[in-house]
């Protein structure tokens, strides 16, 4: 066990330290792009520079780095604040680990690197009207035709659908069968005539999410991922996947605003972080946090003996989720009055805390919701039963459903 | 940069697992509590014998020379069993302060038989309920004569020396001092404990010959550097002891039915084992860190020692008292082994100072870190 860096690490930390400094964009190169525009310049220039994906085979568009060096580059990346990029993050994290299981050779060098370079954005249409937590429940339907496949149906929560330009996604191919056999796993061009994408307004006022509607949508059987009836399986590459890339946790820069919040606002005259109310939830955040980081980088050890990401990385979103929430209203109850003001040039941290609070109810869903995190935990990790069910081993056009 | 515990760490894992299981099962702990005995005098010679308790101790001085990392291995192993034995006190406490403070003559005549196990060491700091500080101490040597009353001291009455805090006139308030309890002027009295597997006991000096460990006046120091080394080790003793507990509901859990299935069925019983699961995993993980920078005599140490120290008691708490809860009637039974484990957290979270005192260690720490 050693924490610091090997003389090869070192090293490596360095070169990207010095690719960093020389290369982040300023904001007059940013100024006048949308985000989109302004991830895509980013990940261009990374991608140019070697510096892309970096844990993926070159042949793929990454560098073939190592874990420990992917996670020495994500150290350092995460020096520079306010980076644009969350936008690939789908594809980055969830596509393309489908893809490099599950594709040809052939549409792995056609669609990976232009995933790395950020040219490409990706989307996940898994969750419908009637499959969330209860995913293999979804309907919609493709049929075969010929070499082809004809999709109709709806999907819901599509994050990024309306700039993405191609989407995973699972759909029902025969109703005949139990839920989970009845699945198939394609992948599909955004711009295909009868995708209608329409935004959703979020709780939080933004609309980054989005319903999409398939009529008579024709996917090429050359897309398909898995087998026909395979689709579970595939989706469980995704959704590992999605876990590991979610549960990773933030930079952090959350608590570091907190613990400056707290030393700069005063309670009862003295300054807020001398109380020890306001100390004992720093120290139980600290533990949480810390925790999950060495957690991260134990499971980055495993990953590196080329094992796959386990369902114990579901712990990271279980207990990053409301613990942010948790500092986000706390961070908020330390303005006291101030607390209620949402305003970028007002509130300190411009109003970070405010925005945090309006996105993690989202954060405590997407994904996995926390109480389906638990289950994963109890189910996968623990062995523990799960609980009777009534849609078990019955054809999935006999299975009860509710109004909704 | 590498997480991960060696192989040989790992096979020393197992040697200790499977050493405890034979020479340390249940029934052991239990003839403990239900004996007369303080501790386990047999299990402690057999440890001895592993040479556990000579581990870290330089080869210079019988020890085994070995790091902190197989120290932590072995710590995780007592904890899952609920090892009655000083270990501890000798080892993580009183063999400590000796490395930490003593001089080359005090490291000769004492480290060799902790580490042989033939000397078993306390370490004395309270004095009545309360936190303990360096301006509240009472108990005093002067010219080598120490007087004063030590109360809640572990293993104080199967303990041969004790390290014990003494109130210094000068520097930061504290001075250590090393007292032979078989010597005159000292009277061992036990104290009724919650766990009984573990004794405690009150010392009174009256002129017991002391002699001063470390310099006079930097004993508050020394004290807090000691903790911060012993917590790590104190967390693995209860990351080991939180993994058994839930282990022990999970296991009760899949066998007890109720309403026709059984109990790890549903989702109340399921939710509460997972989040004794994630509290285990991250007091593991910072179990982790802790340790290497134990190892390393890292400056992080402080910061990272109240993190896995805190999260750890936080951790142990919690697989204890839902282990009971799982078992319903059982677990509230004096023949069920649920106790071993909800007694052994608590006096473990109270032993090297409360969750309070190291929460506010760890936001220290913090503040340090953020202003340098
Ligand atoms: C911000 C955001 C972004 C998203 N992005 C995407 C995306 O890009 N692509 C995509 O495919 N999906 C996306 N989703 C959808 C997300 O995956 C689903 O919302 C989520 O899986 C929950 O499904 P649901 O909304 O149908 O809720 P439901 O499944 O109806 O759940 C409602 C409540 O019931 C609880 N519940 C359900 N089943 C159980 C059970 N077995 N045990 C205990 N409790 C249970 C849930 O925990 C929840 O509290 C996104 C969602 C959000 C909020």
């Amino acid at each position: 066990m050693d924490f610091n860096d090997t003389p090869a690490e070192a090293t490596f930390r360095e070169e990207a330290r010095a690719w960093l400094r020389g290369n982040v964009p300023t904001a007059t190169e940013l100024e006048g792009l949308d985000p989109i525009g302004q991830a895509k310049l980013w990940q261009k220039r990374k991608y140019d520079s070697g510096w892309a994906c970096i844990r993926w085979p070159k042949e793929y568009g990454g560098r073939g780095a190592t874990t420990i060096e992917q996670v020495i580059w994500n150290q350092e990346e995460a020096k520079h604040p306010n980076l644009p990029g969350a936008v690939f993050s789908i594809g980055q994290g969830m596509a393309a680990p489908t893809l490099m299981a599950w594709a040809k050779e052939e549409h792995r060098r056609r669609y990976l690197p232009k995933l790395a370079s950020g040219e490409e954005i990706w989307c996940q249409l898994f969750s419908e009207p009637a499959g969330g937590s209860d995913l293999a429940a979804l309907r919609t339907r493709a049929e075969r035709d010929g070499d082809e496949w004809v999709l109709n149906g709806q999907k819901i929560w599509t994050s990024g659908a309306h700039y993405s330009d191609y989407g995973i996604i699972v759909v029902r191919t025969d109703p005949t069968v139990p839920k989970h056999k009845g699945l198939s796993y394609f992948f599909l061009n955004m711009k295909s005539p009868g995708v209608e994408t329409k935004p959703i307004k979020q709780l939080s006022g933004d609309a980054n999410f989005n319903e999409v509607y398939f009529t008579d949508v024709r996917i090429p059987d050359d897309q398909r991922l898995g087998e026909v009836g395979q689709g579970w399986q595939v989706s469980l590459t995704t959704l590992m996947n999605e876990r590991a890339a979610i549960g990773g946790g933030s930079a952090g820069g959350d608590f570091k605003a907190l613990l400056r919040l707290a030393q700069t606002v005063t309670i009862d005259d003295r300054p807020a972080i001398e109380n020890p109310a306001v100390r004992a939830k720093l120290a139980n955040w600290h533990c949480k946090r810390s925790g999950l980081k060495y957690t991260g980088y134990r499971s980055l050890s495993a990953l590196s003996r080329g094992e796959t990401p386990g369902p114990e990385n579901s712990i990271g979103k279980l207990v990053a989720a409301p613990m942010t929430q948790d500092i986000a209203s706390f961070a908020m109850d330390l303005m006291e009055m101030s607390g209620a003001v949402w305003d970028e040039g007002y509130s300190p941290d411009a109003g970070l805390f405010q925005a945090m609070f309006m996105a993690i109810p989202g954060f405590r869903i997407a994904g996995g919701t926390d109480e389906i995190m638990a289950n994963i935990i109890a189910e996968r990790v623990l062995g523990l039963p799960q609980e009777p069910r009534l849609d078990k081993g019955i054809p999935f056009n006999e299975v009860p459903t509710g109004a909704g | 940069m590498n997480f991960e515990f060696s192989e040989e760490q790992n096979l020393l894992r197992e040697q200790a697992h499977g050493f405890l299981g034979e020479h340390c099962p249940m029934t052991k702990v239990r003839a403990v509590l239900d004996g007369d005995q303080p501790t386990d005098r047999e299990l402690w010679a057999k440890i001895a014998e592993m040479g556990w308790t000579a581990t870290v101790i330089p080869e210079e001085f019988g020890g085994l020379g070995l790091s902190y990392l197989e120290l932590a291995v072995i710590a995780e192993e007592l904890g899952r069993a609920v090892a009655p034995t000083p270990f501890s006190s000798s080892v993580y406490l009183a063999t400590e302060a000796l490395l930490l403070a003593g001089s080359t003559a005090q490291k000769e005549r004492w480290l060799p038989n902790l580490a042989n196990g033939t000397t078993i060491g306390a370490f004395a700091m309270a004095e009545g309920p309360g936190r303990t500080t360096a301006a509240n101490l009472t108990a005093a040597a002067h010219n080598g004569a120490l007087h004063g009353t030590k109360v809640a001291v572990a293993d104080g009455d199967v303990a041969d020396i004790a390290v014990v805090v003494t109130k210094a006139d000068s520097g930061d308030g504290a001075s250590l001092q090393l007292v032979e309890l078989g010597g005159d002027g000292v009277s061992i009295n036990p104290q009724r404990t919650l766990d009984f597997s573990r004794s405690h006991a009150r010392l009174e000096f009256t002129g017991a010959a002391a002699e001063p460990l470390g310099p006079s006046g930097q004993g508050w120091a020394l004290v807090n550097k000691l903790f911060d080394r012993a917590a790590v080790l104190f967390a693995w003793e209860q990351i080991g002891g939180a993994e058994a507990a839930l282990e022990m509901a999970k296991e009760y859990a899949l066998g007890r039915y109720a309403f026709g299935r059984p109990i790890a069925s549903y989702q109340a019983i399921k939710h509460k084992l997972a989040h004794a699961y994630v509290n285990n995993t991250l007091a593991r993980s910072n179990g982790y860190y802790g340790a290497w920078a134990l190892s390393k005599d890292a400056a992080e140490l402080p910061l990272a020692a109240a993190t896995a120290r805190v999260s750890a008691t936080q951790a142990y708490y919690y697989a204890s008292k839902e282990n009971i809860q799982t078992h319903g009637g059982m677990g509230y039974t004096w023949e069920f082994d649920c106790q071993f484990h909800y007694r052994r957290a608590k006096l473990l979270s109270v032993n090297i100072g409360s969750e309070t005192q190291w929460r506010n260690k760890l936001v220290q720490a913090l503040e340090q870190s953020n202003a340098a």
